[in-house]
């Protein structure tokens, strides 16, 4: 997956090389260089992280501009539940659905909607006899991409249900070929309304065979102010909201869990717990559950870096908006919600990738690490980073591995460089 | 290769919070040397399961892992109360766990079973009140 297209820019000209995304990076992919960050597009997992932490405001996530869905004859948009949590005062969902219709959209499909789909067919996937338990969530692309690089031995846990975001585009589809008999199939664009930045990434590069629906990503906070001009406060709004309390819920981190209706789950937010209970759960001491929620960014998608609003006030938003509607609004009948249909699942995962072996031959390998682990005790273990690796640690391999120098660090980087480069070789 | 690759842990017995920290390091580690994710799983649950013993019932102690290009060596070492009888310790449920310990979701009694299972080789070597050294090898193929 080296050709696997990132949506993290950087401005040069804002990058200061500062150290501040390097210490944050959860997989070390990235290294300044030449006084400005550079990430290594193989490791790199699109948490945001980097923009989350940035001081300087280098770090960009990218995505489309409405005017991108000029294209299409007939366009679609798929809001996320988190673009209701970022306005004050809303009490009525249907001010943002109508407001994305006056800036340009012929029809607006709810991911929450799709999401209690979702719900529901996973309730009845838990109940599937001989499924590996616990079960993973795929909502989150950064988590499926996490465990497919670095938790191979969980890729069975992950359950093959497509996101709510895909089972939107797909219903949205077939809804407005069903109300406009003259439609074609090109005719249709899709665009979802984004918290983050790895959703951009997933709808780009698809993964293993499947390619996704969706045409255009475009971010909540490039479209926030357009729509917040086009929303009236007026009574004369269409009622176009599908969702219920569960739909809304999956903006925040605990709502998908929740919505398995069996107390027997876990969720957990924010990258650096995921990979602590990813690694628990690899050594299985962690037993009993039936559900893992994970999603990278703190406090679940209102966390997401294309937001505008702080998670937890945009939480406390959605909290108030869901009260007063019932619980799911999916309209599947018992027989229905047995069943469910292949149009919701993937076939493959993507394939297991070790990032972080040094070397293709296992004696190689070996042989690098023990010059590692030689070179790492003759620095001096304080991390900081000034060399342009995060650790003294990875230092010490990105010299192993030929891309970078011992001179490089500010601390013994003068000291007999000569002894030192030899006693690596000898 | 005829020497290893040797990696050093110090079990901290003081920490129980930290407990398990070795085990992911070694995960790490293994990872960069490209073993099968199935090794790396097997050596990692075995390393979990014998730190958690040696915080648990000995105050810590030592873990060294020694990789050699066909197998994997584990070698945990502790100065705790020593084990009295192998063959109970070996049974699935036993443990001698305080109430607390079990409060917090340890001491199943399936620490020792499981460094069997997930190992190709394990060897006890145990003195009461003197201390415990566990050797568990692992078959890289």
């Amino acid at each position: 997956m080296n050709d696997y297209q990132h949506s993290v820019l950087l401005d040069v000209n804002k990058c200061t090389g500062c150290t501040t995304c390097l210490k944050h990076c959860p997989t070390e992919a990235i290294r300044i260089n030449n006084g400005h960050a550079v990430i290594n597009d193989s490791r790199c997992i699109d948490c945001g992280e980097c923009i989350r932490n940035c001081p300087h405001s280098a770090k960009k996530a990218v995505s489309s501009r409405l005017e991108s869905m000029d294209r299409f004859k007939y366009k679609i948009a798929l809001p996320a539940p988190t673009l209701y949590g970022q306005f004050e005062n809303l009490d009525d969902v249907d001010y943002v659905l109508d407001g994305l219709k006056k800036i340009g959209f012929d029809d607006v499909f709810e991911v929450s909607k799709a999401a209690e789909l979702v719900s529901a067919y996973t309730r009845t996937y838990l109940k599937t006899e001989g499924i590996k338990k616990p079960v993973i969530s795929s909502a989150c692309p950064v988590i499926v991409r996490l465990i497919g690089l670095r938790f191979p031995s969980l890729s069975g846990n992950i359950i093959h249900m497509l996101p709510p975001m895909e089972v939107a585009a797909y219903l949205a589809r077939q809804r407005a070929l069903d109300n406009n008999p003259g439609l074609k199939e090109e005719d249709i664009g899709v665009c979802f309304i984004s918290p983050c930045p790895a959703k951009v990434s997933y709808v780009k590069n698809g993964f293993a065979d499947y390619k996704s629906q969706v045409d255009e990503v475009i971010s909540i906070s490039d479209i926030y102010f357009r729509l917040i001009n086009e929303m009236s406060h007026g009574s004369d709004i269409e009622s176009l909201s599908e969702s219920g309390i569960i739909g809304i819920g999956w903006a925040s981190s605990g709502g998908e869990a929740s919505a398995i209706f069996n107390e027997r789950y876990l969720a957990a937010d924010g990258i650096e717990n995921v990979n602590r209970v990813l690694d628990q759960l690899e050594n299985g001491n962690i037993s009993q559950l039936e559900f893992i929620e994970l999603n990278a960014c703190p406090g679940g998608c209102v966390g997401g870096v294309m937001t505008v609003q702080n998670p937890f006030i945009a939480k406390a938003r959605l909290q108030a908006l869901r009260h007063g509607l019932p619980v799911s609004r999916n309209n599947l009948t018992k027989e229905q919600s047995q069943y469910i249909p292949d149009s919701y699942l993937f076939n493959e995962l993507p394939e297991y990738e070790p990032i972080s072996r040094l070397s293709g031959s296992i004696a190689e390998s070996m042989r690098m690490m023990a010059d590692i682990q030689k070179l790492k005790s003759s620095l001096p273990g304080i991390d900081c980073g000034a060399c342009g690796a995060p650790n003294c640690r990875a230092f010490a391999e990105d010299i192993i591995r030929g891309n970078a120098h011992f001179v490089s660090c500010p601390i013994k980087g003068n000291e007999s460089v000569t002894v030192k480069e030899n006693d690596i070789d000898g | 290769m005829s020497e290893p690759l040797v990696f050093h842990y110090d079990i901290d017995g003081e920490d129980f919070i930290s407990a398990g920290q070795a085990s992911i390091q070694i995960k790490k580690n293994l990872r960069r040397i490209g073993l099968s994710p199935e090794v790396i799983r097997r050596v990692s649950i075995a390393m979990y399961e014998g730190e958690i013993n040696m915080v648990i019932h000995a105050k810590g102690g030592t873990a060294d892992v020694m990789l050699y290009e066909d197998r994997i060596e584990i070698i945990l070492a502790d100065k705790g109360p020593g084990i009295s009888n192998i063959e109970e310790a070996m049974q699935e449920g036993f443990s001698t766990a305080s109430d607390t310990i079990r409060s917090l979701g340890f001491g199943a009694g399936m620490g020792l079973p499981n460094m069997k299972r997930y190992s190709d080789k394990m060897t006890i070597d145990t003195t009461v009140g003197v201390g415990t050294t566990v050797t568990m090898v692992i078959n890289i193929t």
